[in-house]
């Protein structure tokens, strides 16, 4: 048995290298190889035919420690986003953090402050959700009417979806026992910039997760490993990463993130503080900017929809700017505070086109024209553009991003 | 063979019983200092020191701000030496966040959103610079390195004199120009119901 073994294992040698040096020789493997294929692995990597990657810009004067990075949403199918393409945005860079030396400190209006290791944590009753997180500057370059040649992954990649799992912070909070005057609470990150954000208690005791797991497997470390805090439907500066510290007050810390940033500058001056939900917004993402309809004729447009305030109802697509307006297929499941993956076919005949989407939620939100959101907030407010985005068909085929009128 | 596979059953028992033993040992430190949590029996409570070490936010009534004092004509130096390459000679250039000025900018189609304009409490920037800068050497300052330093940046924006003392008494009563500058959430600010 030992020898049959043996022989085995000597012959799958060979044929790995034989198939190895083939492949040396002439680059690509044929369509269909004939040889025996690659042997199994502890952790799996996609084909290295795919290049799917997220937008690195490096032409920016903020360093990469504070950046962002963006999915490609033209190129990821369904809902989930995998976590190697989950949009990142870090304030002090992505921390390396043992998770054995890892402690959540739950203090201030408590009667009982509590030191809780992950272990501990993931003893807890779990709890899994599917949420899309989208940062409140996504879409921003658009308030001031974008680029022509801008793309979906450039104008709209700092949103991604999930599966979250964790623990309810209700839960942790109640086993704090928190006082009658707690009206806040301070989330910090264990990073060197020590971020911090103040989350109203009615949040917290509502539907926000201590979150240790992303798409069934430990959080990524540019993701917040190993504990990050998620609060559905929410900003994503809020949902702190790298949790290290709960602190129940009873005013808002204003701290530098939701006072000097995070707000949103109005026209009189005035600015808009702890905008925290993400209003009902859809973007088509097949066929956007930079795609080339190679002929006319019938093609699915497909996208992604997703409200902060719960679940997406209706999806309409325009061919024409606007002017008419036809309800899409919805792809299940639908999920609240998830994005909506969304699918329409259209015959185009050649000319001329503008298509977009616009989305409704549950709560009979309609998303708007960027150009009503200008009008009330002016083109300086940066953050939580929900506008309409459209696209522009050209006669060859080309396709560019249509916002500027 | 069948005694072979039963010893090294054995085994396996013999080393999940150890890794068992040397998991309660480890966890037993952490257990100590009850209360553990009434229904779960997780967690600890923390000791004082290890809440002083990390309990580091400010409030805009000024807890949470230690014993200390410094005056811009202080910070002048602790600025060149540890903020200047970042913020600028006089806090207006950059080429990070610019620091200074803007007054009156905030109405206006080119808004600047600067420490003196914008920033509604003078106990966050105490708390920011604690917190993260230098931002390639956050928490080396010395708090009253970060009193000096928060000195300067408000003397620069004409907020305090040079020679005023920034301290835990004082730093809360300052009042900035854009204290009032902030409303709650409106949304949603549009008529939001459309007929399919």
């Amino acid at each position: 048995m030992q020898r049959s073994r043996r022989w085995f294992l000597r012959a799958s040698a060979f044929w790995s290298s034989a198939a190895i040096a083939c492949r040396g020789r002439s680059g690509a493997p044929p369509a269909e190889p004939r040889s025996i294929g690659a042997p199994i692995s502890a952790y799996g990597a996609r084909s290295r035919f795919e290049k799917a990657a997220r937008f690195v810009n490096r032409n920016t004067k903020a360093p990469l420690e504070e950046a962002a990075s963006q999915t490609p949403l033209h190129d990821t199918f369904g809902i989930i986003t995998p976590s190697s393409l989950h949009f990142e945005r870090h304030h002090s860079g992505v921390p390396e953090i043992d998770p054995a030396a890892h402690r959540l400190t739950i203090h201030g209006l408590v009667d009982r402050p509590l030191v809780l290791t992950v272990d501990e944590l993931k003893r807890l009753p779990s709890i899994s959700r599917i949420h899309f997180l989208e940062c409140s500057g996504n879409s921003s370059s658009e308030w001031r009417g974008g680029s022509s040649g801008s793309d979906v992954q450039r104008i709209h990649g700092l949103t991604s979806c999930g599966e979250w799992t964790g623990v309810s912070a209700a839960l942790l909070l109640r086993e704090c026992g928190v006082h009658a005057d707690a009206a806040w609470v301070l989330a910090e990150g264990a990073d060197a910039g020590k971020h911090d954000r103040s989350i109203p208690m009615q949040k917290m005791m509502d539907d926000a997760l201590v979150v240790y797991g992303q798409n069934g497997e430990p959080l990524r470390p540019e993701q917040g490993y190993p504990l990050r805090l998620l609060l559905p439907g929410w900003e994503g500066n809020a949902n702190v990463k790298w949790l290290r510290r709960l602190k129940v007050t009873d005013q808002a810390a204003m701290t530098r993130e939701e006072t000097s940033k995070y707000t949103d500058l109005m026209p009189d001056g005035t600015a808009r503080q702890f905008t925290f939900v993400m209003e009902p917004k859809s973007v088509i993402t097949q066929p956007s900017g930079g795609d080339r309809l190679p002929v006319a004729g019938v093609y699915e447009v497909t996208g992604i929809a997703w409200s902060g305030r719960g679940a997406i109802a209706r999806v309409e697509i325009t061919t024409d700017g606007g002017a008419t307006w036809a309800a899409a297929d919805l792809q299940t499941p639908v999920l609240p505070r998830a994005h909506t993956r969304f699918r329409w076919l259209w015959k185009w005949d050649g000319r001329n086109a503008v298509i977009a989407s616009r989305c409704t939620d549950e709560t009979g939100y309609t998303q708007p024209p960027l150009g009503e959101l200008i009008a009330r907030r002016g083109t300086n407010s940066f953050y939580h553009n929900n506008g309409i985005q459209a696209w522009r068909v050209a006669p060859d085929g080309t396709i560019t991003n249509g916002n500027r009128a | 063979m069948a005694i072979a596979r039963s010893g090294f059953t054995i085994c396996v028992a013999i080393a999940a019983l150890v890794l068992a033993c040397r998991a309660t040992l480890s966890a037993s430190p952490e257990r100590s200092g009850s209360p553990q949590s009434p229904t779960f029996g997780v967690g600890r409570a923390p000791t004082a020191a290890e809440l002083r070490a990390i309990d580091i936010d400010v409030a805009p009534d000024g807890r949470g701000l230690p014993s200390g004092r410094g005056t811009a004509a202080a910070g002048k130096d602790v600025y060149a030496r540890r903020c200047e390459t970042c913020h600028g000679p006089t806090g207006r250039e950059g080429p990070q966040d610019v620091l200074v000025g803007g007054l009156g900018s905030l109405s206006t189609p080119n808004p600047q959103k600067t420490v003196g304009s914008y920033w509604p409490y003078a106990t966050t920037l105490w708390d920011y610079i604690r917190r993260a800068m230098p931002f390639d050497h956050p928490g080396t300052l010395t708090t009253d390195e970060i009193y000096a330093a928060t000195a300067y940046v408000l003397f620069m924006n004409g907020i305090v004199g040079e020679h005023d003392e920034v301290n835990q008494q004082t730093l809360p009563l300052v009042t900035m120009p854009n204290r009032s500058g902030f409303v709650a959430d409106p949304r949603p600010d549009i008529p939001v119901k459309r007929k399919p």
